[in-house]
């Protein structure tokens, strides 16, 4: 057993767990974060992705100690209350959603999609970058969709800033 | 149509939870002292159990128990069951092997379980299930069809003689045979239709809860049908009677077919919560998803159409090998059967029909229905049948599709359909303008002056869906009654709970059923909630398959409406002093025509409950319920064009460019419906160029994770060009025809007849990769 201390959303928080524990199972299991999804356990489908850092990360694929002393951000702490992410509104407004399962880890990997590439983002770019999120239910035209238009609304709500 | 009525792109009120990281899925529920169950499968395809020794896993510490399959047989805990009987050719029926929950003597396919760990947690009874020994004696394995129906196979069931399952014909074979000796001209074809993992990205998941003082079980379930679950645990599996069994599907993260059916793990969790005293939780992990979750499609079909001298169809006869798996899935039977041969007309007249079905066991993952069931393979096999057929008579594709179309509604199909209703030249044009089809031959120069084989591929399918009316399908085989059930609640301040027996797992019908309220009442849809998927609350339903929901299961929301409506506008006729006959709906008012005297819904409500003012004889409340039985099946039908270009240097295919024209009747949300599209065209492509769960000889998987099983994923396929035409379906009032399957049914052939356009060649099986690809255009 291992105390694992980490900022998740903010907040500081220590876990006591087993050293085999994965990331994904410490805010699903132990803070009861569910909104990080596990969908394949061999790091393919980014169901579980999160930032750590700032960088998308895949937490099925590290274990907690790895993120010992990471700020952690999970799909729960993107929003600003009542004020949805911009990435989170263009996934609703253009239906890039169906099921819901695989949608806070496209969030999360989107969001360090349009960080990465800043403005410059063309279709073939979100498609190439989304390599690493599987999605069963949208065949992902709207999913490419809500990227392209979060890119936008993100150099815009930066702008403001 | 209103901002949110029938027709409006009304944005999902579902969506705030799911991209917020607050849905709520099976394994994010934690109860009291639950336990977790990990599950000890075979590694072997075909093996005895000759011995289960767990005596050091019960020592480890946090093991609750370890449960066998022999167990469960002194529990009297029954066997899983097939739902459909299909009668073979010569009167006899289906050959169904046993198939226990877990396996107290043989295993017969990779990954059926044979014994459970139950543990104080996750990780404690994965540790304890390495401790536990199994002693298996391996048997002869077979998994390829041909092999399990040859003379010395290894044999899986004493039930089945030969593997085989049923040997099933439907048509007229003497018809066949005359137009087949009259034809001049006939075309052979023979078509692998490869097996797929259908992977919803939420594995498989159950919470068992039992409760002693009062024998009553409840189960979380990720499951399209959980009225469907509880009837099926509680009439063949002993588990509990109906009013003692609980079943919620609460959020689930995809199905396609694939939790449909019952399986083995959450009869085990609801038996051993019993046993252990404490709630039981599984949790699939993805190989386990590839190992049992029932797979889809894996036919291998020769088929012939023959043709008169005017290139019209005079007769298509088919014969098909299924394979079915280890064992009988919950709807398997009728999938290649009732679901697949009666669609084999496709949009054409074909006068005469034949087809004989040989279902197959293997030493492999049980088959059953996955998005599209049936039509997909028969929808395939007609389209590419259609395009070997214009190149080897040397005509347009599209032209010799349009010659054979049926023009004339209703129309009755040889095999059991009557099509109520389309326009299949318009989805046709539809689909050819929006490629530019007539400028293709100038594109396809310009693509070979720069080295690449571009090719075009039409596909115009259609499908049976609202499945389905109860009469004809008890009358086919079908174990259960295919109608829909439906409750309108208003309570008293006038907000309306909708209780339905769909089941939503991604389609947004707590946005769509919401909108039909909107429609007649004129009230916001923030003013309506729709409740699903709890065995409670629901009376009961049919569940969510077979693009079923709207057409079945809205009009029975409908239906429920119009009582509640009738009742209401009594209520207000007495209230306004007025005759019933004068009071129309607006706006969330009663009006009485032509005056301005109004009352508001929520008064209607209110007046409802406070019972203080109501027509003599009239009782207090407003609720009511309704059961719909569709009167026929709907045909959904439309064209795919598929244009893309083949790298004849590496066999990569990439798309220029995809068409979809679709007729589905009324749409009710046309943002929904097309994403409904955009999904189903991407699990066709999937399968025409990435797709195919793959067994050695012996039976191994060597697919079981998406290391090795090709997702589609976006870099993969295009962004779709998506049209709608519109017959309405005149089967039920709102003249909806369904759109869940349309584009797993339609693409593949569009992907398939394009490809082997590009490259001259017309033999290529599915999935299309670059390896195959470049290897059929340099074959000799």
């Amino acid at each position: 057993m291992s105390t694992v201390k980490l900022t998740v959303n903010g907040k500081a928080v220590a876990v006591d767990v087993e050293d085999r524990t994965l990331l994904v199972h410490v805010l699903r299991d132990h803070l009861n974060l569910t909104g990080t999804h596990v969908g394949c356990d061999t790091s393919q489908c980014g169901a579980c992705v999160v930032h750590m850092d700032g960088r998308a990360v895949k937490s099925c694929t590290m274990l907690a100690g790895q993120a010992d002393g990471a700020n952690v951000t999970t799909i729960e702490g993107i929003a600003k209350g009542d004020e949805l992410h911009p990435m989170q509104a263009a996934f609703r407004d253009n239906h890039g959603l169906q099921c819901g399962y695989c949608t806070p880890g496209m969030i999360m990997s989107a969001i360090d999609i349009v960080h990465r590439h800043g403005g410059q983002l063309d279709e073939a770019t979100v498609r190439q970058e989304l390599e690493g999120n599987i999605c069963r239910c949208t065949g992902y035209h709207n999913i490419v969709k809500a990227v392209l238009d979060a890119a936008g609304r993100m150099k815009v709500s930066q702008a403001a800033e | 149509m209103g901002v949110e009525g029938i027709g409006a792109r009304v944005v999902r009120k579902e969506d705030k939870r799911f991209i917020t990281g607050k849905g709520r899925y099976v394994d994010d529920i934690k109860l009291l002292g639950m336990t977790h169950a990990h599950f000890i499968r075979s590694p072997h395809a075909h093996a005895k159990v000759k011995g289960i020794d767990s005596s050091a896993a019960l020592k480890m510490p946090g093991v609750v128990a370890v449960l066998t399959g022999q167990q469960l047989v002194d529990d009297k805990v029954g066997n899983l069951i097939c739902g459909w009987a299909i009668t073979s050719k010569d009167g006899s029926p289906m050959k169904m092997g046993a198939w226990p929950a877990m396996a107290p003597e043989t295993v017969r396919f990779v990954g059926q379980a044979v014994a459970v760990v139950i543990a104080d947690s996750k990780n404690l009874a994965r540790d304890a299930a390495e401790a536990v020994v199994v002693d298996y004696e391996e048997l002869p394995a077979v998994a390829d069809m041909h092999a399990a129906i040859k003379a010395g196979a290894p044999q899986l069931h004493p039930e089945a003689p030969g593997n085989q399952v049923y040997d099933w014909v439907i048509g007229d074979e003497g018809a066949v045979s005359a137009a087949f000796s009259k034809a001049a001209n006939v075309v052979k074809l023979d078509v692998t239709n490869n097996r797929l993992a259908p992977n919803a990205m939420e594995p498989r998941a159950a919470i068992a809860d039992y409760d002693a003082a009062e024998e009553h079980f409840t189960l979380y379930t990720t499951s399209q049908n959980p009225h469907v679950a509880r009837l099926v645990l509680s009439a063949f599996y002993n588990i509990a009677p109906e009013h003692k069994l609980r079943v919620i599907a609460p959020d689930v993260g995809g199905g396609f077919g694939s939790k449909i059916f019952i399986y083995p793990e959450e009869m085990v969790a609801l038996w051993a919560s019993k046993k252990v005293g404490r709630p039981v939780k599984w949790t699939g992990d993805r190989t386990e998803a590839f190992l049992t979750d029932a797979h889809g499609r894996d036919h291998v079909t020769h088929a012939e159409m023959a043709f008169d001298a005017n290139n019209k169809i005079v007769g298509l006869k088919v014969k098909t090998y299924a394979n079915f798996g280890a064992y009988m899935s919950l709807f398997s039977s009728s999938v290649p059967t009732y679901l697949y041969a009666t669609l084999l007309s496709g949009q054409y007249n074909i006068p005469a029909i034949h087809a004989e079905v040989i279902g197959v066991y293997t030493n492999t993952t049980p088959v059953d229905a996955y998005r599209g069931a049936g039509r997909p393979e028969a929808s395939y096999l007609i389209e590419r049948l259609m395009e070997t057929a214009a190149r080897q008579l040397k005509v347009d594709p599209a032209a010799l599709r349009r010659a054979n179309f049926i023009t004339q509604f209703p129309h009755q199909t040889p095999v059991i359909m009557a099509y109520d209703t389309g326009d299949f030249n318009a989805s046709l044009d539809a689909a050819m303008k929006a490629i530019d089809y007539a400028g293709f031959a100038a594109r396809k120069a310009q693509a070979k002056s720069q080295g690449k084989l571009r090719g075009i591929g039409v596909s115009c399918y259609i499908e049976a869906c609202g499945i389905a009316p109860s009469k004809a399908v008890g009358s086919l085989g079908a174990g259960v009654g295919l109608w829909e059930s439906a409750e309108v609640r208003v309570n008293p301040v006038g907000t309306i709970e909708i209780l339905t027996g769909s089941h939503s797992h991604g389609q947004g019908h707590e946005t769509t059923f919401c909108q039909l309220v909107a429609d007649r009442l004129g009230v916001p849809i923030s003013q309506v909630s729709i409740v699903h998927g709890d065995t409670d609350k629901v009376q009961f339903g049919m569940g969510t398959y077979g693009s079923r929901s709207a057409a079945v299961g809205l009009t029975a929301i409908l239906k429920a409406m119009e009582k509640m409506e009738s009742k209401a506008r009594k209520i207000a006729a007495h209230a306004l002093e007025a005759s019933e006959a004068d009071i129309v709906i607006e706006n969330g008012e009663f009006k009485v025509t032509g005056t301005d005297k109004a009352i508001a819904f929520p008064m209607v409500a209110l007046a409802a409950y406070t019972a203080h003012n109501l027509p003599d004889g009239m009782e207090p409340g407003l609720k009511e319920s309704a059961f719909y039985d569709p009167s026929n099946f709907t045909f959904p039908a439309g064209t795919y064009i598929c244009e893309l270009e083949v790298d004849p240097g590496t066999g990569k295919t990439s798309f220029v460019n995809f068409v979809a024209a679709d007729d589905f009747g009324r749409l009710i949300n046309p943002m929904i419906v097309e994403g409904q599209v955009h999904g189903g065209l991407v699990q066709g492509i999937g399968q025409a160029l990435l797709e195919h769960a793959i067994y050695d000889a012996n039976g191994q998987p060597v697919t079981a994770s998406f290391m090795d099983y090709a997702m589609p994923r976006a870099d993969d396929v295009p962004s779709f060009n998506l049209s709608h035409t519109t017959t309405l379906c005149p089967g039920n009032p709102l003249g909806i025809k369904g759109c869940g399957e349309a584009g797993a049914i339609g693409a593949s052939a569009a992907v398939i007849n394009a490809i082997t356009d590009a490259i001259g060649k017309n033999n290529l099986e599915m999935p299309a990769t670059p390896d195959r690809v470049w290897r059929t255009i340099n074959a000799a």
